[in-house]
C-alpha cells in the first residue's frame, strides 16, 4: 500500500537530482492537451503514459502537464515538448503507445520523432 | 461523471483549495459528488442562468456544457444538482444521482482524474474524500506539500505516486459498496 513515507523518499530522491541540475532553464516540458475534447479523444491516457514512463526510467527535470484546449480538435490529443535549447515540438494524435518511443527517442535521446509530429502526414 | 468539467470551472474562479467529495448512501440509494470551492463564486445574475446551456462567461466558447450536462446527467437518474455561491466567497456544487439507476454514468477512474487534476494544477489544494458503507478515505494535499517540501506534484514520480495512493485507497471501498 502507498504510504506518505514513500512520497518523503521520493522527495528525499527528487531534491538530490535538484540539487545537481541548473534551475528552471534547464527543465524538459511535457504538455499534454486536455480540454473536453482533449479528454474525449483520449488526452488523460496519454497523460498517465507519460507520466508513468518518466516515473519508470527515472528521469529528473522532467515536467509533465496540462494545457486547456488549444484549438486544434482534429488532431487531439495533442503533446507539446519544450526542452532546454531546442524549438517546441508539437506531437499531434497521440496514444500511449507512442509514449515509450518518444521519451526515449526524443526525451532521453534528444531527437523528436517527426513522424508524430505536426508537419508530418 | 464529468468530475473534471465541474472541478475545472474552480480551477478556472481562482480557487486555492477544492474540496471533492464522492459520498454513497445505500438508505437513500443516492451517490452524492460534491465540489466546493474557495473561488470568485458567481452573481446572483450568473447563478441564475448557470445551467442554462446558452449561457457562459467564457470567450473562448460559445456554450457552457459543464454544469447542464451536469444536471442532465444528475436529473436522468432520479437525482438533482443544487449549485450555491457567494462572490469572493466559493461556490459549491452538489450533485446527487440514483445509485444503481441503470442510466447513472459509470464513475470512470476517479483516481486518474483527481491525481491528474493535482498534477496538472499542482499549486492549488484539494481535498478528496470518498465515503460508502461506513468506510471513508481522505487524501489531503496540504498534508502532501508539507512532506513534499517544495517537489512539485507536477514531478512524474509523485504523480504516479499519488495517482496510486488514491487508486488503492479508493477503489476497495467503492468495490464493496458495487459503486464501480
Ligand atoms: N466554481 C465556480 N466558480 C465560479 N464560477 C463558476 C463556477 N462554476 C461555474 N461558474 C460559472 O458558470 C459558467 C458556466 O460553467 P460551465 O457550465 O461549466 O460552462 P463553461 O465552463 O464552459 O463556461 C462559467 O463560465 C462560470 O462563469
Ligand atoms: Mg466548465
Amino acid at each position: 500500500m502507498k504510504s506518505l513515507q514513500e512520497l518523503a523518499a521520493i522527495r528525499d530522491r527528487m531534491k538530490q537530482t535538484v540539487n545537481t541540475r541548473e534551475a528552471a532553464h534547464d527543465t524538459t516540458r511535457i504538455v499534454v492537451g486536455m480540454a473536453t475534447c482533449g479528454i474525449a479523444a483520449g488526452a488523460r491516457p496519454v497523460l498517465n503514459a507519460f507520466t508513468e514512463e518518466i516515473a519508470r526510467r527515472e528521469l529528473s527535470g522532467v515536467l509533465v502537464t496540462q494545457t486547456g484546449c488549444i484549438g486544434l480538435c482534429q488532431y487531439e490529443p495533442i503533446v507539446e515538448v519544450t526542452m532546454p535549447g531546442q524549438d517546441k515540438v508539437t506531437y499531434v494524435k497521440m496514444t500511449p503507445d507512442k509514449v515509450a518511443r518518444v521519451v526515449s527517442e526524443h526525451i532521453i535521446g534528444g531527437k523528436p520523432v517527426a513522424e508524430y509530429t505536426i508537419g508530418a502526414r | 461523471m464529468n468530475v473534471l468539467d465541474v472541478a475545472q470551472n474552480s480551477v478556472a474562479a481562482g480557487a486555492t483549495l477544492i474540496r471533492i467529495t464522492l459520498e454513497a448512501d445505500e438508505e437513500q440509494g443516492l451517490l452524492t459528488l460534491t465540489i466546493a470551492d474557495n473561488g470568485k463564486g458567481m452573481t446572483p445574475e450568473t447563478l441564475a442562468h448557470v445551467t442554462d446551456p446558452f449561457y457562459t462567461t467564457r470567450k473562448t466558447r460559445k456554450v457552457g456544457l459543464g454544469l447542464p450536462f451536469l444536471k442532465m446527467s444528475a436529473e436522468m437518474t432520479g437525482g438533482t444538482l443544487a449549485i450555491e455561491s457567494e462572490v469572493g466567497k466559493g461556490t459549491v456544487v452538489t450533485a446527487s444521482f440514483g445509485l444503481h439507476h441503470i442510466d447513472r454514468a459509470p464513475l470512470g477512474d476517479v483516481a486518474s482524474t483527481v491525481a491528474g487534476l493535482i498534477q496538472c494544477s499542482p499549486d492549488i489544494d484539494f481535498v478528496f474524500t470518498v465515503r460508502a458503507g461506513g468506510e471513508e478515505f481522505c487524501a489531503d494535499t496540504r498534508e502532501m506539500r508539507e512532506v513534499l517540501d517544495g517537489v512539485s506534484f507536477a514531478e512524474p514520480a509523485v504523480a504516479q505516486w499519488l495517482r496510486e495512493f488514491i487508486g488503492e485507497n479508493t477503489q476497495p471501498i467503492l468495490q464493496r459498496s458495487n459503486i464501480i
